[in-house]
């Protein structure tokens, strides 16, 4: 008891600087999360708009596949659970956990990503692309634009890995893992609207 | 002051969203927790827009309690936003982004709906609308 008291009392000056400064580049990264957000926000708010507006095209009811989006939805949910399993590691600095459930994070993510590119092809050869209907653009560039986050996020996993495994914990390394964590929780809740909004409610009605 | 990592943030900092009052990213449990809630509620949507034994207006008022409840599940268990006074800073700047949204959303939604009514040639059905004499 003495002793952590100790150790946290006798920390250098520049773990305090660092963890300030992770504090900080925390929130600043939030902010841009709650900026996304809103961009999702204008791009749900067209396609609500014009979902109705099929131009005698296919609806979403006769488009949609709730098989592949439960899917789509179980590997997104399961992935943000192992990207907090992975930084649960890297609090405990344990990087052969971290290196596991990052990988686990990237495989989902990349499955989801492959089920999406696949249904976005089949839509396409079927007539029913993006210039079909303005239905159909609002859907692509909705989900389009989510896809895009997805891909980045995947990228930028890939960097992490890359980084953890030349630099080991570092500081920087700490704090990019803990911003991408929270870019793909975020990425998650938006495909929550996107499933229920899009998907469930659109081929229901 | 029991085994505070030594990375612990300051407790006069504030809390940095994501993580958990000194506890950096909650627990495995919280994340199996919220994992398990948001599944059944994952489950409850699909199986409510499958169902014929509701209404299609009922059909789309659960799928939206129930997307707005999974939000929240992981808002709370992955996110680990919480009502402590520490993330007053992150509630703020939260409440004010959802708002943005629901002006954003709901105005978009209200003023095209209007639009529609009063200047489109055609109604819902193809009759054209009769202008009042």
């Amino acid at each position: 008891m003495n002793q952590s008291v100790l150790a946290v009392s006798n920390l250098p000056a520049s773990d305090a600087a660092a963890a300030e400064r992770r504090g900080v580049t925390g929130f600043g990264f939030y902010l841009y999360l709650l900026s996304d957000c809103i961009v999702f926000a204008t791009l749900f708010a067209a396609f609500a708009v014009l979902h109705r507006s099929v131009a005698d095209g296919p609806s979403g009811q006769q488009l949609f596949d709730l098989r592949n989006a439960f899917i789509e939805t179980a590997f997104l949910l399961t992935s943000s659970v192992t990207c907090g399993i992975a930084m649960l590691a890297s609090d405990r600095r344990d990087s052969r956990a971290a290196f596991g459930a990052l990988a686990v994070t990237f495989v989902l993510g990349l499955a989801f990503l492959a089920l999406e590119l696949k249904e976005f092809a089949h839509m396409v050869a079927d007539g029913a692309g993006p210039d079909r209907s303005a239905f159909l653009s609002s859907f692509f560039t909705l989900v389009g634009t989510h896809g895009l986050h997805v891909t980045a996020g995947l990228v930028w996993l890939l960097v992490i890995v890359v980084q953890l495994r030349s630099k080991g914990f570092s500081e920087g390394v700490v704090r990019r893992m803990f911003c991408f964590s929270l870019f793909w929780h975020v990425i998650d809740v938006v495909w929550i609207a996107v499933f229920s909004f899009v998907y469930l409610i659109g081929s229901a009605s | 002051m029991s085994q505070t990592p030594p990375h612990a943030f300051a407790a006069t900092a504030g809390d940095t969203p994501g993580t958990h009052e000194g506890n950096r990213h909650g627990s495995l449990r919280g994340y199996l927790v919220g994992y398990g809630v948001a599944v059944l509620l994952t489950i409850g949507a699909f199986v409510a827009a499958r169902t014929s034994a509701l209404t299609p207006s009922s059909v789309t008022a659960a799928i939206t309690v129930l997307a707005i409840a999974q939000m929240l599940v992981h808002l709370i268990f992955f996110l680990h936003i919480s009502t402590s006074p520490n993330q007053r800073t992150n509630i703020l700047a939260f409440a004010v982004a959802l708002l943005i949204v629901a002006m954003i959303v709901a105005g978009s939604l209200w003023i095209m709906s209007h639009l529609d009514s009063n200047m489109m040639p055609m109604g819902p059905n193809g009759q054209s609308m009769q202008m009042q004499p």
